[in-house]
């Protein structure tokens, strides 16, 4: 438990600055999911069995984690490692670099976590959660966090810097949340536009999240964990390859 | 304080196929301060991070505070406490957070490290400053602050890489004073300079490292006494060549030229000014006495003569 007083310092931070990155956190999928699920609600009155905005708002939950895991592991993450040095400090006391990226990766996953939970309790203030299945959301939201924080800091590995970043989002980010069912149903979408998104982890979490929010069991749970949890070990593997090299040469 | 401190032996490290550190053994005594000393891209830096074991040697060994590096890197820092080139504390953190943050990265509990606050920033002379925000502190105070850090898990051995690069005179002053404090109390230190001041005041022994070796090693006054002449004169000024004929002005470099040699055993020029090395000024600094328009200073040698001996005085870069 060495990296616990790395994520803790995080926290500690964090909490300083807790107003303005709680809303700045929650505005942005907060308006999306309202504006969409409203605007659009109101010309669609279904869609894959449930109104339109309980359909954004389980996608909601996923895109709010992914980005918001993504943000703190590249941009918050860069800033430690490369421009304050942080990362370097920690080095000098008895930690090793093993200590601080699990601590990293586990606290871009743990504000994700926060995350989706505010999305999931304005969700459920709105009537949009069934039952108490929903519940198993939370779980999943971390893993969801895990999986982006860890590709995250796969960028922040090969960073020169910040600039960077915008690749990772134009690239991947984007256009994963456009093909993975966020927004609108994937099998619509071409075939092979479908196979793309099935080895995506964004649409393996959609297809987790969505019927849990409605009260039912997903279909193939184990598929879409062992996906998301692949996609954790091999790109935390990386990443840990990567900041040995880049950190420790 | 059974191991010594630090053991150096044979180490190399190269980066691809370009070798910075090339060979050096070193190892310091309990409660000894050690200075190394070397030009920019000499090797100081990349040694220190191999003696932290925050990068894996090309070859050669090293063992801190008893531990083989650096497969036992982390067990070994739990003992020694580090204050890099680069301030890196935590911005977003008071002066007090800053040191209970770190704290917590040596294991140690909340309360010990609260305990220990009001003393380590009293040692610092920033009394009164915990609840300050690191912005509002000047470039010394967050390198008293950084060094207050550094002794957050009373460390045995302290490494310093460059304490008072970009201090002030009065700044640099009080982190001497304060290392002092710190060997006084038995600590053992190891930094790294390019102040020879700092490293004659304050180490009892000095090495030089220049491309990667260490082209000199012992007490400042041993190596002062091996490696060059005991006097210098620093000769400057216009110099009017010969006491009758006015028209003819030189520099002191070109009455160098002309005459340094056969007062004294070597001499270099820099610029305009002539630095004459000697065992036997007196024959030297009587002829400069008659010479009109050159201005002279005789002293004893120090180390910065040494430095600039042995590594030369072309820039580096």
């Amino acid at each position: 438990m060495r990296w616990l007083p790395v994520w803790q310092r995080n926290l500690l931070v964090w909490r300083k600055l807790a107003g303005t990155s709680i809303i700045g956190n929650l505005a942005d999928p907060l308006i999306y999911m309202l504006g969409l699920g409203y605007g659009l609600g109101k010309l669609i009155p279904e869609m894959g069995g449930m109104s339109y905005l309980a359909f954004v708002a389980s996608g909601t939950v996923c895109y709010s984690t992914m980005n918001s895991a993504t943000f703190e592991a590249m941009y918050s993450g860069f800033s430690r490692m490369h421009v304050q040095k942080t990362w370097d400090a920690m080095l000098n006391a008895p930690l090793s670099l093993d200590d601080i990226v699990l601590a990293e990766t586990m606290w871009a996953a743990s504000k994700s976590l926060l995350s989706g939970i505010c999305i999931l309790f304005i969700a459920s203030l709105f009537g949009l959660t069934q039952g108490w299945l929903w519940l198993w959301i939370l779980p999943i939201v971390f893993l969801i966090g895990l999986c982006f924080a860890s590709l995250g800091m796969i960028m922040t590995a090969i960073a020169p810097s910040y600039d960077f970043f915008m690749y990772w989002f134009t690239l991947a980010i984007t256009p994963m949340m456009l093909i993975s069912g966020v927004w609108f149903p994937a099998d619509q979408l071409p075939a092979i536009v479908q196979t793309l998104a099935a080895c995506l982890p964004l649409s393996h979490a959609v297809q987790l999240v969505r019927p849990l929010m409605t009260g039912q069991l997903p279909v193939q749970t184990l598929l879409h964990v062992s996906v998301l949890l692949g996609y954790i070990v091999v790109a935390y593997l990386i990443a840990h390859t990567l900041l040995q090299r880049r950190l420790l040469k | 304080m059974s191991s010594p401190p630090l053991v150096v032996t044979d180490l190399h490290k190269n980066f691809g196929d370009t070798p910075i550190v090339r060979g050096i053994s070193f190892s310091l005594a309990p409660g000894e301060c050690y200075a190394l000393l070397g030009p920019n891209g000499a090797g100081k830096t990349t040694t220190l991070r191999c003696c932290l074991g925050l990068t894996e040697p090309t070859s050669g060994h090293i063992m801190l505070g008893g531990e083989p590096l650096p497969r036992r890197a982390r067990e070994a820092r739990l003992r020694v406490g580090v204050v890099p080139q680069m301030d890196n504390l935590d911005p977003d953190f008071t002066a007090g957070e800053n040191l209970l943050v770190y704290g917590r990265y040596f294991g140690m509990k909340d309360a010990d490290i609260r305990a220990r606050i009001p003393q380590l920033l009293s040692f610092a002379g920033l009394e009164g400053k915990e609840n300050s925000r690191i912005q509002t502190l000047s470039g010394g105070m967050k390198r008293r602050l950084t060094l207050a850090r550094a002794l957050v898990n009373d460390p045995d051995l302290l490494i310093l890489d460059e304490p008072t690069t970009g201090l002030d005179p009065q700044a640099r002053h009080l982190i001497w004073e304060r290392l002092k404090a710190l060997l006084a109390r038995g600590k053992t230190v190891l930094l790294t300079t390019h102040f020879m001041d700092e490293a004659e005041r304050l180490a009892t022994r000095i090495a030089i490292l220049d491309a990667g070796k260490l082209i000199a090693q012992g007490t400042p006054r041993e190596v002062i006494q091996t490696h060059i002449e005991p006097d210098v004169v620093e000769v400057f000024g216009d110099w009017q060549n010969g006491a009758a004929d006015t028209s003819a002005t030189g520099t002191a470099a070109d009455w160098a030229r002309a005459n340094a040699a056969q007062f004294v055993e070597r001499f270099e020029v820099s610029g305009e000014t002539a630095f004459c090395y000697a065992h036997e000024p007196a024959a030297l600094l009587a002829h400069l006495h008659a010479q009109h328009g050159l201005r002279y200073l005789h002293r004893p040698a120090n180390l910065e003569d040494v430095f600039l001996k042995l590594t030369g005085r072309e820039l580096r870069d």
